[in-house]
C-alpha cells in the first residue's frame, strides 16, 4: 500500500490487517503512556483545504501517539489564500521534509492529484463526495468489535447519499467485508446511477426498520446543495429521521451509527445519539487507533 | 518560385487521383505526372487536399494570452494541418464590436499562418440580455454568431438575433447548454460520475436546448450550426431536423470521437471539457453521425488552458482541451476515413458552413493553393505541442495519421521535419 487514496477495490485481508493493526494500538492508546516510538522522526502534514476540526485532531493525535512530528496546514491563513496552486502548496510541504501528507479537500480527487506530484504517501482524508477511506475502516472496527464480524450484517444507510463520501467509501468496505448494504433516500439524495455500487436501494425506511442489523445515518450536506432535492428539513425529518419509535422497530440487537457531526432532531433524535444502541461515541473512539494504523503501514511499518 | 507536391493521392474535382500537384503563386497551377518545379514535396504515402478548416478555436487574444494567442495558435493550426480557423468570440473583451473584430482578423493576417476566421458574439459581452453589434461585426466580416462559452438561453433574444440575421444570410451558431440542468456539473451524469461523487452533467442538458433552437430555426428560418455535439439524443434531432428540411448543420470534436466518460475514472482533468464525455453508446452514435453525414463537420473546439491552470482538482479545474495539432490524427484513427470523407468533413463542410470561400475546394488548377499533405498511415504519438498550453488528452496517445506539410497561400506554413516511418 503505497497511499490510501480510495476503499474502492480494497481486498478484505487488507481491510481486516489494517483493523487488527488498529486493535493492537486501541491497546497501545489505554496505557499510561499512550505513545510509542513507531514513527519517531518522521513528520506527518495535515493539510485540510476543506473545515474541519475533528478529523483532522483525530488524524494529529494519531500521529503523535505514534512520535511523529506534525505540520499543520492552514489554507485560510496560507499562500492557499493568496492564490497558490494545489501542485505548488503540496511541493512545497514535501520541500519541508514532510514524510506523509494527509490530505482532506472540498474538490473529488485533490488526493489523488497530490499523489500524482509527490514522492511520500498520501492520505485521502476526504475529497468532495467521492470518498472518505479511514471513516470507512473506522466504521468496519466499530462494527467488527461490537458483533465480532461484519459477516451478514443487513446495514441500511439512510440519508444525503448522494452528497456522501462517507456513503460512497462504506458500500465498499462493508460489502468487501461481508455485510450487505440498502441506500435509504429520495431520488434526489441517491446518485443518479446505482450500477457502479454493489448495494440496492429504496425510498422507504419504514419496511428497512425490523430488517436492520445497522442503521447508518447521514447529514443532509446543504454546502453541497443537497437542500435542493429536499422539500423542507423538517418533511426530511419527518420521513428519514430516526426517532425513538423507529428505535424500537429494530431488531433487538441492532445499532446506530453515524460519521458526526451530528444534527440533532434531523437526521436523529437527540434521545436516539444518546440511547446504549448508538455506536457513535465508539465510532470516535476507535478512530485515533485506525488512524494510527493507517499512518503506521504507510510508513512501512509492519507488527 | 515554384513548388511541387510529388505523387500523393490528391482530392480533385474528380475524384481521388495519383498526380503531381504545382504551385505558383498562391495557387494550383497544374496537376499531371512527372511535372518539375524550383523545389519539392515527397508526397508518396500521403493524401493531397484542401487545407483544413477549423470551425471552432479558441485563440483567447485578447485578454487571455498567457494560455494562447493569436500567432501561437496560428502556429499550432499550420502544425494540424489548417489553413483556417474560425476565431471563437469569447475574449475578453468579448468579439461583440467591428473594432474587436477588426483586431482579431488583423493579429492574424499579421502571424501570416492561416486564415483567422472571426466568428461575431450574438449578444453583448455574451450576457445573453441584449444583441451585440451585429452589423458592425458583419461588416468586419463575420458569417457566424455565438455566444460560445455561454449558451444563449433567453428564447426571445435568440429569436430577435435569428430573424435579425436570417435575412443577411448570417449564421446562428449555439453552445447547448441548459445551464439549470448543468450547474454544478463537471462530467458526463452516469455511472461513473455517480461513482466518483462528481456533479452530471445530464445529456438532456444539450439535447433540451438544441430541441428549442430547432423549433426556433422552423419560425425564423436562419442558418443554424449545432456546436460540439455530444450525445446520441443530438444526432438523432439533427437527423431529423435535416430530414425535415431545415438549413442545420453540426460539428463533433475529435475527443467526442475518441474518448469517454470512463477516462475521467483517472481524476485527470486532462478529460475535463463542455460538453463532457460521453458514454459509450453517445460516442458511437457520433462516429456514426460523423461517418454518414448527419454531423457535417470535425471541429476542434480548442481551448488552451496554462498547465498551472490545469494543476488542480478535476472539479476545481477549467473546462476545454487544445485540439488543433492532433484532429487530423484524431479523426483518422477513431474513424478510418476514405480520403473524400476525411477531406469533407475536416475541411469542405466547415468551408461551406463558414462561408470561405477560399477554402474546401477540390484540388484544381487556377484554384488556390490551401493545402494540406496528410499521411494516413503513419504511426505517431504526440509528446508536446507547438501551442502555448499542453491540455490535450491526446498527448502519449497512439495515433495514427499524420499532418506531413500544410501549404497556405502558396507558401509552407508547417513541414514535420522527422524522418518518415
Amino acid at each position: 500500500m503505497s497511499h490510501l487514496l480510495t476503499v474502492e477495490g480494497l481486498p478484505r485481508e487488507e481491510i481486516e490487517e489494517i483493523l487488527d493493526t488498529a486493535e493492537s494500538f486501541m491497546e497501545v492508546l489505554e496505557r499510561d503512556i499512550p505513545k510509542v516510538p513507531a514513527l519517531r522522526g518522521s513528520t506527518v502534514a495535515t493539510m485540510f483545504f476543506e473545515a474541519s476540526t475533528r478529523t483532522r485532531l483525530s488524524f494529529e493525535r494519531a500521529a503523535k501517539a505514534l512520535s511523529a512530528d506534525v505540520m499543520t496546514f492552514n489554507p485560510g491563513t496560507s499562500s492557499v489564500s493568496k492564490g497558490e496552486s494545489l501542485k505548488d502548496t503540496a511541493l512545497t510541504l514535501q520541500a519541508m521534509g514532510c514524510n506523509l501528507m494527509v490530505v482532506r479537500h472540498q474538490a473529488v480527487g485533490a488526493a489523488h492529484r497530490i499523489a500524482e506530484w509527490v514522492d511520500c504517501p498520501v492520505v485521502n482524508a476526504g475529497d468532495g463526495a467521492h470518498q472518505h477511506p479511514t471513516q470507512a475502516l473506522i466504521d468496519c472496527l466499530a462494527l467488527r468489535r461490537r458483533f465480532g464480524k461484519l459477516d451478514g450484517l443487513r446495514v441500511s444507510v439512510v440519508g444525503d447519499i448522494r452528497h456522501s463520501r462517507v456513503a460512497r467509501s462504506d458500500a465498499f468496505a462493508f460489502t468487501a467485508m461481508g455485510a450487505s448494504v440498502t441506500w435509504v433516500a429520495p431520488a434526489t439524495l441517491l446518485p443518479p446511477s446505482l450500477e457502479m455500487f454493489p448495494v440496492t436501494a429504496t425510498a422507504d425506511l419504514e419496511p428497512q426498520l425490523p430488517d436492520s442489523d445497522v442503521i447508518y445515518l447521514l447529514r443532509v450536506q446543504s454546502e453541497r446543495g443537497a437542500t435542493s432535492g429536499l422539500p423542507s428539513s423538517s418533511e426530511f425529518a419527518a420521513r428519514y429521521g430516526m426517532d425513538l419509535d423507529r428505535l424500537a422497530r429494530l431488531p433487538s440487537e441492532a445499532v446506530v451509527m453515524h460519521p458526526g457531526p451530528i444534527n440533532r432532531g434531523v437526521e436523529l433524535a437527540g434521545a436516539v445519539a444518546d440511547d446504549p444502541r448508538s455506536l457513535i461515541v465508539e465510532q470516535v473512539g476507535v478512530g485515533v487507533a485506525v488512524r494510527m494504523a493507517v499512518l503506521f503501514r504507510l510508513s512501512g511499518g509492519q507488527l | 518560385m515554384s513548388l511541387l507536391i510529388r505523387g500523393g493521392l490528391v482530392l480533385t474535382g474528380s475524384g481521388m487521383v495519383n498526380a503531381d500537384v504545382l504551385v505558383e503563386g498562391d495557387g494550383v497551377t497544374a496537376i499531371g505526372l512527372d511535372l518539375q518545379a524550383d523545389s519539392e514535396i515527397d508526397a508518396s504515402g500521403c493524401w493531397v487536399g484542401p487545407g483544413l478548416v477549423d470551425l471552432h478555436t479558441h485563440l483567447r487574444q485578447p485578454g487571455f494570452e498567457w494560455k494562447e494567442d493569436i500567432a501561437s495558435g496560428s502556429r499550432a493550426a499550420a502544425a494540424g494541418g489548417y489553413t483556417a480557423v474560425l476565431a471563437m468570440p469569447n475574449t475578453e473583451p468579448a468579439v461583440d464590436s467591428g473594432a474587436v473584430a477588426r483586431f482579431v482578423a488583423s493579429e492574424g493576417r499579421s502571424a501570416g499562418l492561416c486564415e483567422v476566421a472571426v466568428a461575431g458574439a450574438i449578444s453583448a459581452g455574451r450576457n445573453g440580455e441584449y444583441l451585440a453589434h451585429l452589423d458592425e461585426l458583419w461588416e468586419a466580416g463575420a458569417r457566424i454568431f455565438t455566444d460560445d462559452g455561454n449558451c444563449l438561453a433567453n428564447s426571445g433574444l435568440l429569436r430577435a438575433a435569428m430573424e435579425y440575421l436570417a435575412g443577411r444570410g448570417g449564421v446562428i451558431a449555439q453552445h447547448c447548454e441548459d445551464t439549470g440542468l448543468s450547474d454544478g456539473g463537471h462530467m458526463h451524469e452516469g455511472a461513473v460520475s455517480s461513482l466518483l461523487g462528481i456533479g452530471g452533467i445530464p445529456a438532456l442538458a444539450e439535447e433540451s436546448i438544441l430541441a428549442r433552437d430547432l423549433a426556433l430555426v422552423r419560425l425564423t428560418g436562419v442558418a443554424y450550426h449545432a456546436m460540439h455535439l455530444s450525445t446520441a439524443g443530438s444526432v438523432d434531432l439533427i437527423a431529423r431536423a435535416k430530414a425535415e428540411g431545415l438549413p442545420v448543420t453540426a460539428e463533433a470534436t475529435p475527443h467526442h470521437l475518441t474518448f469517454d466518460d470512463a477516462t475521467v475514472r483517472s481524476l485527470d482533468p486532462t478529460y475535463k471539457m463542455y460538453p463532457p464525455l460521453r458514454g459509450i453508446a453517445d460516442l458511437e452514435a457520433l462516429r456514426s453521425g460523423v461517418a454518414g453525414g448527419v454531423i457535417d463537420a470535425v471541429a476542434t473546439d480548442h481551448a488552451p488552458h496554462a498547465p498551472h491552470e490545469c494543476e488542480v482538482p478535476f472539479e476545481e479545474a477549467p473546462r476545454g482541451v487544445i485540439g488543433l495539432e492532433t484532429a487530423a490524427a484524431a479523426v483518422n484513427t477513431a474513424l478510418s476515413p476514405t480520403p473524400e470523407v476525411f477531406f469533407d468533413r475536416m475541411s469542405t463542410a466547415p468551408a461551406r458552413i463558414a462561408r470561405l470561400q477560399r477554402h474546401g475546394l477540390p484540388v484544381e488548377p487556377g484554384g488556390p493553393a490551401n493545402l494540406v499533405v496528410f499521411a494516413p498511415g503513419q504511426d505517431w504519438i504526440p509528446v508536446s505541442f507547438i501551442s502555448k498550453s499542453a491540455n490535450s488528452p491526446f498527448l502519449g496517445a497512439e495515433l495514427r495519421g499524420r499532418v506531413m506539410h500544410t501549404i497556405w497561400e502558396g507558401k509552407v506554413t508547417h513541414s514535420t521535419v522527422e524522418a518518415r516511418a
